[in-house]
């Protein structure tokens, strides 16, 4: 078994005998065999492979917005039946309403998750994390008049403003360009060192993994995708983008991760 | 969404400027993009208008010639030479009795627009005269219960155009009530979606009159025994019924075809089912809901004037239909000065439209 041996109180989320089937004309086309994986609290995992491997699937499943065919998906030891705000999700797209403002964008979230609290504390919660990702100046500006890295700010603070249990993020800077997304990562990892919300990325990007992950999941090309392999990430937290690209482990992370994907 | 039978979208039409023609004008007309874009476009407008006119002008006058010669040679045949040469005489010196009755020339209109522009200043002051006479006696019928006493005389053009508009506004408002419940109902349930494509597609294309003849049949029977008018609510759910239906089918359309994306936010937020509707569903349908609106408001006033004239309520599809029938000497000039507050009216209304387009909705209307 790959997966090192874990204390059970500290899984998260444990993946049993996970299998999606998407049913077409000429049969059963199956994405996801047989999954095994368990992730630990406070752990940020990173799941890598190539297009149509079933990244996106087993992202979509967790989130609940995706049925689950065979096995299933314990949350704290409580199956998986459908979506929650107990699940923050990052999406790719930023996904804000582009009629609403940054500040309304959240404030509907926030309000869904704290109805309880009065209605200055939610403020304060939209506020205290649009300050966290920079963006105290622009809240009050409507979504589709921020940039696409504005939005996907918006996006990382409306994830972690819902204290979620665990946090998802599907290639949420995948459509950036490479400067505003090295700025990203570090806006998400800095508000996550704060946090240490659970989080589990997908991504195309190498380095990314590297850099944000505590472990890297390489997937094995669909269909009947598997975990190939899992690196650990050794590097302290917080981490420095400066030191870990000078770290000497860096290259062989790197090579180990692109070994894979390219066989 | 293969479902998805209704019409097809009625989509912003793309800006599709005339700039390919410019090849085949003479190289000159270059010059005319030089001059800044109003001016440029308040030229074209003026020039277009020009040219409009003239052919106005030369049209009017061929058929003139035409209508006066047969006149000439009918009295010649019937009554003689004589007669014949009296009429042409009569026909030159431009006499009311025996003017030719043809399209009318762009001068008769405007004399024609001031005519009744006169006449409206005239009512109106008969009607405030009247007013502060009876105004006394109101005040004693009220505290007796009885209902005061109004103006009834003949309305004045500038009226009919209120009525007008107060027809299609309620038209409006009942197409509204109508088609975007319906709309976001069906937008949200493949089923029901379903269910109603079938009557969308069948009664979208019936005419004005039919409906006008359906609601006349249906409110006659529920209106039995009260003697009020009901010509103004007939015409009214008429225009509602015709106008529906871009409405209708733009908010089914908008509503289902709302970004998947969104739906996920709304589904992971645990949004309820109101919440998810009137903020996340309704707003992202709005741009072509609104499209819809826009639609509607123009086939709403179109209709109008049909209906008006057939359901005897009154406005400016009677006033036409009036002066068609009594053939006066100056009322060819009358309908067509009718026929311009009609489309200035029709234009005003979309451009209103437009601008609360612009105002509610989170994307750039085409204009």
């Amino acid at each position: 078994m790959l997966t090192p041996p874990v204390n059970l109180r500290d899984v998260v989320l444990d993946f049993r005998d996970l299998t999606k089937v998407y049913p077409t004309p000429t049969g059963e086309y199956v994405v996801l065999e047989n999954l095994q994986l368990q992730i630990k609290k406070e752990e940020f995992v990173s799941i890598i492979g190539h297009s149509g491997c079933g990244k996106t699937t087993l992202l979509t499943m967790i989130a609940g917005l995706n049925d689950i065919s065979r096995g299933e998906i314990l949350l704290n030891e409580f199956p998986i039946t459908g979506p929650g705000p107990d699940r923050g999700v990052i999406f790719q797209s930023p996904s804000l309403f582009p009629w609403m403002t940054a500040f309304e964008n959240m404030m509907l979230g926030v309000d869904q998750v704290f109805p309880h609290g009065t209605r200055r504390q939610r403020e304060d919660i939209v506020k205290y994390y649009l300050d966290k990702v920079g963006l105290s100046q622009w809240m009050h500006r409507r979504a589709n008049e921020l940039s696409q890295g504005m939005q996907q700010r918006v996006g990382i603070a409306r994830a972690f403003a819902l204290k979620p249990k665990i946090l998802l993020l599907d290639e949420p800077f995948g459509m950036l360009d490479s400067l505003t997304r090295a700025e990203l990562q570090d806006v998400l990892l800095e508000v996550w060192d704060k946090e240490k919300i659970t989080a589990i990325q997908i991504t195309h990007d190498v380095d990314e993994a590297i850099f944000l992950a505590d472990r890297v999941i390489m997937m094995t090309s669909g269909p009947r995708a598997q975990i190939g392999d899992i690196l650990e990430i050794g590097f302290e937290r917080p981490r420095v983008r400066k030191e870990i690209l000078h770290h000497p482990d860096y290259y062989r992370y790197r090579e180990h991760l692109i070994g894979f994907l390219e066989h | 969404m293969g479902q998805h039978l209704t019409e097809s979208p009625v989509a912003p039409a793309p800006k599709a400027p005339l700039a390919g023609l410019g090849r085949y004008l003479p190289a000159r007309a270059k010059v005319g993009r030089q001059l800044p874009g109003m001016a440029r476009t308040l030229g074209i407008s003026l020039a277009s208008m020009a040219v409009f006119l003239l052919l106005w002008q030369m049209s009017a006058s061929y058929l003139y010639g035409v209508e006066a010669s047969a006149r000439i040679e009918r009295t010649v045949r019937e009554q003689g030479p004589e007669a014949g040469a009296q009429m042409e005489a009569c026909i030159a010196s431009g006499d009311v009795s025996c003017k030719p009755n043809t399209l009318p020339f762009p001068s008769e209109v405007l004399h024609a627009a001031g005519l009744l522009l006169a006449d409206h200043r005239e009512i109106s002051a008969k009607k405030a005269e009247f007013n502060t006479e009876t105004a006394e006696l109101n005040v004693v019928r009220a505290e007796q219960g009885l209902d005061p006493i109004v103006y009834t005389g003949r309305p004045s053009f500038v009226d009919q155009i209120g009525t007008s508009l107060k027809t299609v506004a309620v038209g409006f408002l009942i197409s509204l009530l109508i088609a975007v419940p319906i709309g976001i109902i069906i937008g949200l349930n493949d089923t029901l979606r379903i269910a109603f494509n079938w009557m969308i597609q069948v009664f979208k294309p019936v005419s004005p009159v039919v409906w006008l003849l359906l609601v006349f049949m249906i409110v006659k029977t529920l209106t039995l025994g009260s003697d009020s008018d009901t010509s103004f609510l007939i015409s009214c759910i008429s225009v509602g019924l015709c106008s529906m239906w871009a409405t209708l089918v733009n908010t089914s359309l908008g509503v289902s075809s709302i970004n998947k994306d969104y739906l996920n936010v709304a589904r992971v937020l645990n949004l309820g089912i109101g919440k998810k509707i009137f903020k996340v569903i309704l707003p992202s349908a709005i741009p072509v809901i609104f499209t819809g609106m826009r639609i509607t408001v123009s086939v709403a006033w179109m209709v109008l004037i049909a209906i008006e004239l057939l359901a005897q309520s009154p406005g400016l599809g009677s006033f036409v239909w009036e002066e068609f029938q009594n053939g006066g000497s100056d009322s060819n000039a009358k309908i067509i000065v009718a026929m311009f507050v009609i489309g200035l009216v029709g234009f005003l209304l979309d451009r209103i439209m437009f601008w609360v387009q612009q105002r509610v909705s989170f994307e750039k209307a085409v204009g």
